[in-house]
């Protein structure tokens, strides 16, 4: 593979574009850390919030803004549960499945996902509306059973809130 | 096309709240939360400066001396809230500095995710300015240049109000370059995550922050000598952090008094209590107060129901009965039990459940979020959770409750890299316990009929 100079907004392969804008975001990120390397969560996360999730060429991308090799940000993407590395729906429902809302009707909200949604952990409705992940303790654990849609955390959740809950995300 | 009702998606929103009304709460017995708004809203710069905001820096600063920081936490015994319970002061003194030292980090350990816990969650949205006020104040003992407050990726609303209050603080002259004409540089970023309960591990945190895979890293060195890009580290919980400004401004012998004589341990603690009671919540309390008046003050438990068993402090306590209602929630008493305070938040179980299936439950938190170092926990825990489920099922085999015993002793203190493992063996083997018989059930009658389904396999 050709090396790229970095700051040219065009790296990768495969046609993929590291918008500028997010190669500038890590950049500024790389500045809070007195190693380039700790910015890449973060690099990770701008990539997906502009794909919603971090293709093979995103790795590569990132692995020449930090200055480190592709492997060690693989290593990363890989490791962190929020770091998508395949295509998700356009919203992720991470639902809660520990101890408090275990004991408090997680069971019952988690049937009622799957059959509203038509989908188990780890897939993506037909339409790429949704897909389905379970999650370690929200920390909401005074409004049991919880979940999350995109950036928003809703709990108490019966099984009945779920039309509604899940119509506010087209 | 159903007409979404508005506000009804709204109104499910999660709000982090605590339930004592601010006529209860003062400055002399809730050094946590006195400054809290009743209607929930953040407390802001103005709001917080009115409210002695930020006096204990400006106190500490004007002293010049970080050693009597270090000292007055020493003296006033502030334990780690984040569920170790270390005396902070001891740890802030094995911080390495002075002659050719370089400055370290401060690193605020706000990854909450041990289940039953939501009480960083609530400082953090609701009052910043305390958490940043109380890491000036750790920054200044340990000689930290710079701190980073490790967030949970979730913790959404933490951030931007985090974010929010750190623009403000800077802009008023409590971070950045000397401070508050002291000639003290500090500042602070907000560092957020992408999951992983390991996070919380102190060490696997700080690889985490290196931009690394989370896996815990060999002690010693300890942080204090060698963390954050070899530096010398301190990390900190959210709530021990809110504790300090306290200490600073109002001395080591009051605060010893805020726990009245119930417990050693000084101090006040974010209680909670989650699951089926009426009112689940968040209270800051004395130090040593009983799991009896927190689940009183939840109203008890749901309906009829009664009380099976609880979690003194999150999924790898391990479970007390009824009768441990009355003891002093503090560090040693609940660790004289066979348990750990943890982070002081209740999960009471009741007696429908079955501790079986709980257990199969945590167990398979613990197994998933194994960072994959060691090998007890790597390939033990899923091993746990397979015979859990098993025996869940009715299909376990004879041994499998030895078997149970035998993976979670491997699991245990000082035969793995960090805390996880004995972490996930500790309530396995206090439901091992005390509720033998409900695991013997789950073991197969001789006789009947072989395995219906086979075990699944791999899906841990």
């Amino acid at each position: 593979m050709a090396t790229t100079p970095q700051t040219t907004g065009l790296i990768g392969s495969d046609g993929f574009h590291l918008h500028p804008a997010d190669e500038a975001a890590m950049l500024e990120e790389m500045a809070h850390y007195e190693q380039p390397q700790a910015a890449c969560i973060e690099a990770l996360k701008i990539v997906q919030r502009r794909h919603g999730w971090v293709p093979d060429e995103a790795i590569v991308a990132i692995a020449r803004v930090l200055g480190i090799g592709p492997a060690a940000v693989e290593g990363v993407a890989t490791f962190y549960s929020l770091i998508f590395r395949q295509p998700v729906g356009r919203h992720v429902v991470l639902v809660c499945d520990s101890s408090s809302c275990f004991l408090t009707g997680f069971d019952e909200l988690k049937r009622a996902l799957v059959s509203q949604l038509g989908i188990d952990y780890g897939q993506t409705t037909d339409d790429d509306r949704f897909t389905l992940l379970p999650v370690c303790c929200l920390g909401a654990c005074d409004g049991a059973p919880a979940l999350m849609i995109d950036a928003d955390t809703y709990g108490p959740v019966s099984a009945g809130d779920l039309p509604d809950l899940l119509e506010g995300y087209p | 096309m159903r007409q979404a009702i508005p506000g009804q998606r709204d109104s499910r929103r999660y709000r982090s709240r605590l339930l004592q009304p601010e006529a209860e709460r003062h400055a002399d017995t809730h050094p946590l939360t006195w400054r809290l708004r009743d209607d929930g809203e953040a407390v802001w710069l103005d709001d917080y400066l009115r409210k002695d905001g930020y006096q204990s820096v400006r106190k500490a600063l004007d002293d010049g001396d970080p050693q009597a920081v270090i000292a007055s936490m020493k003296a006033a015994n502030v334990r780690g809230r984040g569920g170790g319970g270390f005396s902070t002061g001891l740890k802030w003194s094995l911080t390495l500095q002075g002659g050719e030292m370089p400055r370290g980090y401060l690193v605020c350990n706000a990854d909450e995710m041990e289940p039953g816990t939501f009480k960083d969650r609530l400082l953090m949205e609701q009052q910043p300015h305390l958490l940043i006020e109380g890491m000036i104040l750790g920054a200044y003992a340990n000689n930290s240049c710079y701190g980073y407050i490790f967030l949970r990726g979730e913790y959404v609303e933490s951030a931007r109000v985090l974010n929010l209050a750190l623009d403000e603080a800077r802009e008023a002259g409590w971070l950045g370059a000397d401070i508050n004409g002291s000639g003290f540089d500090f500042d602070i970023a907000v560092h957020t995550g992408a999951g992983r309960y390991i996070c919380g591990e102190e060490t696997a945190l700080i690889n985490s922050l290196e931009g690394k895979r989370a896996n815990p890293r060999a002690k010693p060195p300890f942080p204090g000598q060698s963390g954050a890009w070899g530096k010398p580290s301190v990390v900190n919980n959210v709530e021990t952090l809110c504790n300090v400004p306290a200490v600073i401004l109002n001395g080591a012998d009051w605060y010893q008094t805020l726990s009245g004589g119930r417990t050693d341990d000084g101090g006040t603690k974010l209680y909670g209590i989650s699951g089926p009671v009426e009112n689940p919540g968040l209270w800051e309390l004395p130090m040593g107060t009983t799991g009896a008046e927190i689940l009183e003050r939840a109203g008890g438990m749901c309906g009829n129901r009664q009380l099976k068993a609880w979690l003194p402090g999150g999924a790898s306590t391990g479970f007390l009965l009824p009768e441990h209602l009355q003891l002093p929630l503090d560090f040693d008493t609940v660790g004289k039990e066979g348990s750990r305070l943890g982070t002081g938040l209740l999960t009471v179980v009741p007696d429908h459940q079955s501790m079986v299936a709980l257990m199969r439950n945590l167990e398979e938190f613990f197994a998933r979020e194994s960072c994959g170092w060691c090998t007890p926990c790597r390939d033990g825990l899923p091993w746990v959770v397979k015979l859990l489920q098993a025996l869940e099922w009715g299909e376990g085999e004879e041994g499998d409750i030895e078997l149970l015993d035998k993976l979670a002793a491997d699991c245990g203190p000082g035969l793995t890299f960090c805390a996880h493992a004995p972490g996930a063996a500790m309530p396995l083997q206090t439901a091992l316990k005390h509720f033998r018989h409900e695991f013997e059930q789950g073991v197969r009658k001789p006789g009947s009929k072989a395995h219906q389904d086979p075990i699944p396999v791999g899906e841990v």
